[in-house]
């Protein structure tokens, strides 16, 4: 597998560091309540197909990036730098 | 039907035309008590259980491709009762209880192998951690034995003691823990829950889930609409679909656990053994074959397949371990869905519709688990109360933070186990 880094690159899926759902770049507020930061953390739609997920490109430029990818295939679509794709 | 050596001689010089299938193959009747959706290793067993332990037999198993193709195939047949957390160490101490008896009790022989693990450690804080291990188990009333170096040399011979990385310092053995063949189990189970009655249901996908004023009235299938007023969702691997069907989200990301079988060599691993400082976990099928399997790919997934780089990480432990093995042939190898939970650790709970229960969550630890498994799920579902070596499994655990079961110690997190 390989993840089309921004900065980097078509790089080797073993330079990335993986965080989980890109749901992590969409962080409540404070004081949002605990069902709403469950679903941050816990939650998941946890799709058979097409997804969206943060990696950390650790052995390369450093940067957090979001992925589309297909869980079923592996398929890599593209990526995202996570600053741009949270604003 | 029996098994004798008789009627195998007899059937090999008659073209194996005399078997008879081991449980019928009904259509589905428009209503049952009970339906369990999912006839893996856990539902057959739940099944099993609820006709067994609470005499409901007019119950179905739904199961949308056939009994015993998901991960009850597709595992490792670890058997083991080495748990460190109170939660954990209850239901698997019952769950392995449970083992000990299973041929006696479905009379039906699941080749359960009771041939010792060995969990080798490679420095003084592992042994110290391991140390701390055995305690707890000898405390739940399950058998662990310290072994140091000459002690672990007595029984595996062949590994590689004097490695300038990772010297073989000891390990924990539980001679109770061992192997058994996985399809036996759901083969095992799926016959016991035929003959007290329950209908086991193939090629029948739910589609939904019919809920009335928050209680769950039947399930719509692809062979049409099934009424009942108890519905369990057993799926582990597809239980994000499943429970969406009920409106709910689940703590849970769905990965691939990958394992490897070499061709059939003559006996020469005699335990289960697993490596200390890399993950790789070995044993010897009665078939020939050296099984074995590492970690997580470490990416949601659903492709029952993993990657190359955690299949060198396997191999290159192996011949870290045991070189003796590296002229062994890998014949297949083959990828699990994984219910992984934040915490690593299982969910057997209701769930906010009123009927509606759920098991899932078994992360990779789902095959051992499968009579206890059952067993407590049944339990839920024909009482409505937790049995008592499953009560810690709650799916709001994660919500309040109350009773998280983090065995590994790395953190309640989806990316973490």
């Amino acid at each position: 597998m390989r993840i089309n880094c921004p900065h980097c690159g078509q790089r080797d899926r073993r330079e990335f560091y993986y965080m989980g759902d890109a749901v992590a770049i969409t962080r409540p507020a404070a004081d949002a309540g605990p069902d709403a930061w469950d679903d941050y953390l816990h939650n998941r739609d946890n799709p058979a197909g097409d997804t969206r997920d943060l990696w950390y490109h650790e052995a390369g430029c450093g940067a957090w990036i979001v992925v589309a990818r297909n869980t079923l295939s592996h398929a890599v679509h593209g990526a995202t730098l996570a600053q741009k794709a949270a604003s | 039907m029996g098994y004798s050596g008789f009627q195998i001689i007899k059937e090999g010089l008659f073209g194996q035309k005399g078997w008879k299938p081991l449980w019928r193959d009904p259509a589905p009747k428009p209503r049952y008590d009970a339906i369990i959706i999912g006839g893996g290793g856990h539902g057959l067993a739940t099944a099993y259980y609820l006709a067994r332990e609470h005499g409901l037999t007019n119950i179905a198993v739904l199961e949308k491709g056939h009994i015993g193709g998901g991960n009850i195939g597709r595992n490792t047949t670890i058997v083991r009762a080495n748990y460190f957390l109170p939660g954990n160490q209850e239901f698997y101490s019952h769950s392995l209880k449970l083992w000990e008896r299973m041929e006696q009790d479905l009379n039906y022989n699941v080749m359960h192998s009771q041939r010792g693990l060995i969990n080798l450690f490679h420095s003084d804080g592992q042994r110290d951690a391991f140390v701390r291990r055995g305690n707890a188990m000898i405390n739940q009333g399950d058998d662990a034995i310290l072994l140091d170096r000459e002690g672990v040399r007595s029984h595996l011979p062949y590994l590689d003691f004097d490695n300038a990385r990772f010297p073989i310092y000891g390990g924990l053995y539980h001679p109770r823990g061992g192997t058994a063949r996985h399809d036996a189990v759901a083969w095992g189970y799926a016959r016991g829950a035929d003959q007290r009655g329950v209908d086991l249901i193939q090629n029948c996908e739910v589609t939904g889930i019919d809920i009335e004023n928050g209680v769950v009235t039947g399930v719509q299938t692809t062979r049409g609409p099934i009424r009942a007023r108890k519905v369990g969702i057993v799926t582990a691997g597809r239980s994000g679909q499943v429970a969406a069907m009920a409106g709910m989200r689940l703590p849970i990301e769905s990965h691939v656990l990958q394992a490897f079988v070499t061709e059939g060599l003559k006996p020469v691993i005699d335990h289960v053994v697993s490596f200390g400082m890399g993950h790789f976990y070995i044993s010897q099928s009665d078939k020939g074959g050296l099984v074995f399997g590492g970690d997580l790919d470490f990416y949601a997934s659903y492709a029952a397949r993993g990657n190359l780089p955690m299949a060198e990480h396997v191999m290159e432990a192996a011949m870290t371990l045991m070189p003796m093995i590296g002229k062994a042939r890998v014949l297949r190898s083959w990828g699990g869905i994984m219910d992984m939970t934040p915490d690593g650790s299982p969910i057997i709970d209701t769930t906010p519709t009123k009927g509606l229960f759920i098991d899932c969550g078994w992360c990779y630890g789902g095959f051992k688990a499968v009579p206890a498994s059952g067993f407590a799920f049944a339990h839920l579902m024909a009482t409505g109360q937790p049995h008592a070596t499953a009560a810690k499994f709650r799916l709001d655990r994660f919500r309040t933070g109350v009773g998280l079961m983090d065995e590994e110690g790395t953190g309640s997190q989806h990316n973490l186990h």
